[in-house]
């Protein structure tokens, strides 16, 4: 449990949330992680549409994509539809 | 001292009596669905709305499961909900129970207790409400239809009360209570307006970074009952913990304060004593059959028996300090259940009750009744009986049959 975490008596009840969804971190437990191989990625951002927590974000200004790790599961459904087979999945650190 | 609120009798059955204190409590939404002996409540409350008696929306749900969940929705508005159930429609709502207390939703509840299935009955005991008794929900039991009528009342300012914010049931024994017709005095409907008064939510903080009342609200939305996971159900689960042991305070102010309007009172509100103060032999039971048991510990006094019961009124939260102050003098104590626990080692009141005198300075004896399941008559003949065996304790000290069943052909 990390230290921000707050007491029963500090939380309001029947689970009101304090903060926006956006501020909950969800990817802490993952086991597989997507690394991307730029070489082979075309940038035809299948996966950022497939992403089913909307993790792969696409920049217009780079003109590519990032994986937002924080909220990443590592399901691995981006490695799978990649068509050039860019993204393979890769044991998650700690 | 306050003058008693002028009142009104009317005739009236259990059932009646609790649609007639629910009409009187200004409820916002019915949600609920018949089923025997709890459908008088709703024929009559129905009845209040076609008759425009009342301003309150019925919702004719399609199963008890909807009606709870059509209550608990209600309530997380801040609307005062009501509904009504018995025996196997209250055992389809179960998971909604679950979700009503954890919402924090104080939506109030009368159940016309009924056996379970199977064999089908449809007569009275304590089955249906005591397998949701970890269920979150606030129990109270009446023991006649006056106090069905008074509960009902009370469960919405215990309910409400900021410092519980809990749903709670009433429990009024079925066709004993249900569908007898009683006496019952009824305060006018301004005076019960005003004990009650109107909702109070605690403040909040929401996502937007708002302070506001506890209620979903459109121009403040906010997310109630959410996923929380290992890191923070827990902590969930003792705030409701915590809210139970507010209640027991709560219960009883609410039953004094009831008392200064209405003239009655019934103990103080979680247990009554009745002819305790010097008995060596006690029984404890919870609602109808008190009664019954009152008359018999008055002609066992009559022939010289130092005799004595004690009423569970409130059963959730367990009244623990009262129990063991009315029951310091007891020398052998019979519990009564209206219920079994099967392979349990005994009823559920005498789970708890034999539980909380490990802590008692002097253990007396105790003996488990398992009574009346099913609506088996339990007469005053029976009833006495109980009060042989304690004694025949007291002479042989030592309790040969711990767990005994009062009127089965054995």
């Amino acid at each position: 449990m990390t230290k921000q975490e707050k007491t029963w008596k500090e939380i309001a009840p029947a689970g009101v949330c304090s903060k926006s969804s956006t501020e909950f971190l969800t990817g802490d437990w993952k086991t597989y992680m997507p690394i991307r191989d730029l070489n082979k990625c075309t940038r035809c951002l299948l996966c950022v549409l497939f992403c089913p927590d909307a993790a792969i974000n696409w920049y217009p200004e780079k003109g590519d994509i990032a994986f937002d790790y924080r909220f990443c599961k590592g399901c691995g459904i981006c490695a799978n539809q990649c068509p050039t087979n860019a993204i393979t999945m890769k044991l998650a650190q700690g | 001292m306050q003058s008693l609120a002028k009142q009104k009798m009317m005739a009236l059955s259990g059932d009646e009596a609790a649609a007639y204190a629910a009409k009187q409590s200004d409820v916002d939404v019915v949600a609920a669905y018949p089923i025997t002996p709890q459908t008088i409540i709703v024929e009559k409350f129905s009845e209040y709305v076609a008759n425009g008696e009342v301003e309150t929306e019925f919702v004719c749900v399609e199963s008890e499961h909807s009606a709870m969940a059509a209550s608990l929705s209600a309530s997380a508005t801040g609307a005062r909900a009501f509904t009504a159930t018995a025996s196997a429609g209250l055992a389809l709502m179960s998971e909604m129970l679950f979700v009503t207390s954890g919402c924090r939703a104080p939506v109030v509840m009368a159940v016309a207790n009924r056996a379970l299935s199977a064999p089908i009955n449809i007569h009275g005991d304590h089955s249906d409400s005591m397998a949701q008794r970890d269920s979150g929900w606030i129990q109270l039991y009446a023991e006649n239809a006056q106090e069905a009528y008074d509960t009902i009342i009370q469960a919405f300012r215990i309910a409400e009360n900021t410092n519980v914010l809990l749903p709670v049931m009433v429990g009024l024994d079925g066709f004993t209570l249900s569908h007898t017709l009683e006496n019952v005095l009824t305060l006018l409907d301004a005076d019960v307006k005003d004990f009650i008064g109107t909702r109070q939510f605690p403040k909040v903080l929401t996502h937007e970074g708002k302070t506001v009342p506890f209620r979903l609200d459109p121009a403040n939305p906010m997310t109630v009952g959410p996923l929380a996971l290992q890191n923070y159900y827990f902590e969930f689960k003792r705030q409701q913990e915590e809210a139970m042991k507010n209640a027991l305070a709560v219960i009883q102010k609410v039953n004094t304060e009831y008392a200064k309007i209405s003239g009655r009172n019934y103990g103080d509100g979680l247990v009554e004593a009745y002819r305790l103060e010097d008995a060596e032999v006690a029984a404890i039971c919870l609602g109808s059959t008190a009664g019954t048991m009152k008359t018999v510990v008055d002609a066992l006094r009559q022939d010289g028996v130092k005799a004595g019961l004690l009423r569970l009124r409130t059963f959730r939260p367990l009244p623990v300090e009262q129990i063991l102050s009315a029951l310091a003098n007891v020398k052998a104590v019979a519990v009564m259940d209206r219920c079994m626990s099967f392979g349990g080692n005994g009823g559920p009141v005498f789970h708890e009750v034999r539980h909380l005198l490990y802590d008692a300075d002097v253990r007396p004896y105790i003996v488990n009744y398992i009574y009346g399941l099913g609506g088996r008559d339990t007469s005053p003949t029976k009833l006495r009986s109980i009060y042989d065996y304690l004694q025949r304790v007291l002479q042989n000290k030592r309790v040969e049959t711990p767990i005994q069943y009062l009127g089965l052909r054995e």
